[in-house]
């Protein structure tokens, strides 16, 4: 079902080629969260990556920082409607951290400090698509937008993009995270619009 | 016609405007006509979607006003693409389309005992409106607060209601920041003298412009309220 409003133009017809379908462009950073920003001190701050075996691997921020790096320039794309274009990100790559664990998982969840979790695939975090970044914009990466450290999978609704990452948790079989258990798509690929459950 | 019914399935839905009004001169009313609307949580929100003539479509949420019934109410953004067109030209008997509602977290229910300190910048008390309406239908006595910053008093949305229901219901305080008119933001303070206490416990809802979220947000927790209990919706 599709009809025409009368009287409705739409002012942006510039349709950026690279915009999934439902969005529109943001010149700013909006922010989303679903509290308050937590102030994360990085002398405490500590990734966990725990197996399906209860395994874990933990990083100090030295330890964390230390680790080869990447810089990618990706487009984000956040369930509220607005994407961005062009963002440039500093992060290790998961499939660095992920090098030393032994996992027949599918699934992880992924933990933040303020008790956000997210679901996803695991593939979707490995070969080079997903990142736990520290640096957006040739800055350290501010609180309001996941600092110190947040998760980047830019291929998916940002909401995946857990900020404030703490540590991600091996599963083997799928279970929804704080927004899905709310009714948003276990998945969210922008491109097929998967926003809410049944999408 | 029904609608396939999926459960937990958003489908787009028609609406057709059935009233509108003006709550300040920019910010606009809008009471839909949805045959089969399956009723929500003060808090939640609508998908709206507007197409143009050569297809082009536009989506935007917008928080939910009403208690019952689907009623939002739109702040026109001078710049904005699709703010203008609800406020200025979309009249009585245009349809839409929109799904909903949407949103499990940023909600208030009637059967939760805690106190609630609603905290609004701006256009940002629309879903927080919902929520001391929907306490009013329910009939529940829940202690309410609202602290609610905006630039001037003729920015007041609601502003009759909000009067009259604090005027007759003991259980309701409203408190006003105008920002413009003394000059500052709102800021500890504020909080401090007409929020609930954090030892109340009080269940928090904050809403408003990102910076306005944040700041007030950042206060409550240095004020000693748990992080846990402080809900956000931030826009803009």
């Amino acid at each position: 079902m599709s009809f025409v409003t009368t009287g409705f133009g739409g002012r942006r017809r510039q349709q950026e080629p690279d915009l999934p379908p439902g969005q529109y462009l943001a010149h700013d950073f909006p922010v989303l969260s679903a509290g308050p920003t937590p102030r994360l001190h990085t002398d405490r701050w500590e990734f966990v990556i725990t197996t399906e075996a209860g395994a874990q691997t933990k990083w100090t921020w030295a330890e964390f920082t230390a680790l080869p790096h990447e810089d990618v320039t990706v487009d984000i794309h956040c369930v509220t409607k607005w994407s961005k274009l062009q963002t440039g990100w500093r992060g290790v790559a998961i499939d660095t951290l992920m090098e030393d664990v032994e996992s027949a998982a599918d699934f992880v969840m992924a933990h933040s400090y303020d008790g956000y979790t997210t679901n996803l695939p695991l593939e979707d975090l490995l070969d080079g698509k997903a990142w736990v970044a520290y640096r957006y914009d040739d800055e350290p990466l501010t609180p309001e937008h996941g600092g110190p450290a947040r998760l980047l999978v830019p291929h998916l609704y940002f909401w995946k993009s857990a900020k404030w990452v703490h540590g991600l948790r091996l599963m083997l079989e799928d279970e929804p995270g704080f927004w899905e258990q709310a009714g948003y798509h276990d998945y969210g690929d922008p491109w097929r619009e998967q926003r809410y459950q049944g999408d | 016609m029904a609608r396939a019914a999926v459960p937990g399935r958003l489908t787009w839905q028609k609406a057709v405007l059935q009233s509108a009004s003006f709550e300040t001169p920019t910010a606009r009313t809008l009471v839909f006509d949805v045959p089969d609307w399956p009723g929500h949580l003060p808090g939640q929100h609508v998908d709206v979607r507007l197409t143009a003539e050569d297809g082009y479509t536009a989506q935007r949420s917008y928080s939910i006003a009403s208690a019952s019934g689907l009623s939002i109410t739109v702040q026109r953004l001078d710049d904005g693409e699709v703010s203008p067109f609800l406020t200025d030209i979309y009249d009585i008997g245009q349809p839409v389309e929109l799904r909903g509602p949407i949103g499990g977290w940023f909600v208030w229910r009637p059967t939760d005992p805690a106190p609630v300190q609603l905290i609004a910048g701006g256009s940002g008390i629309v879903p927080l409106m919902a929520m001391i309406r929907s306490r009013a239908d329910h009939g529940v006595r829940t202690p309410f607060r609202l602290l609610y910053s905006v630039r001037t008093p003729q920015d007041v949305i609601y502003a009759d209601e909000l009067r009259q229901r604090a005027r007759d219901d003991r259980g309701l305080d409203v408190e006003y920041v105008y920002t413009r008119v003394r000059g500052s933001r709102i800021g500890v303070a504020d909080v401090n003298t007409h929020a609930w206490p954090a030892d109340f416990k009080p269940a928090v809802f904050v809403c408003g412009p990102t910076g306005f979220v944040e700041t007030v947000a950042d206060i409550m927790v240095a004020l000693g309220h748990d992080a846990r209990g402080i809900k956000t919706e931030r826009f803009g």
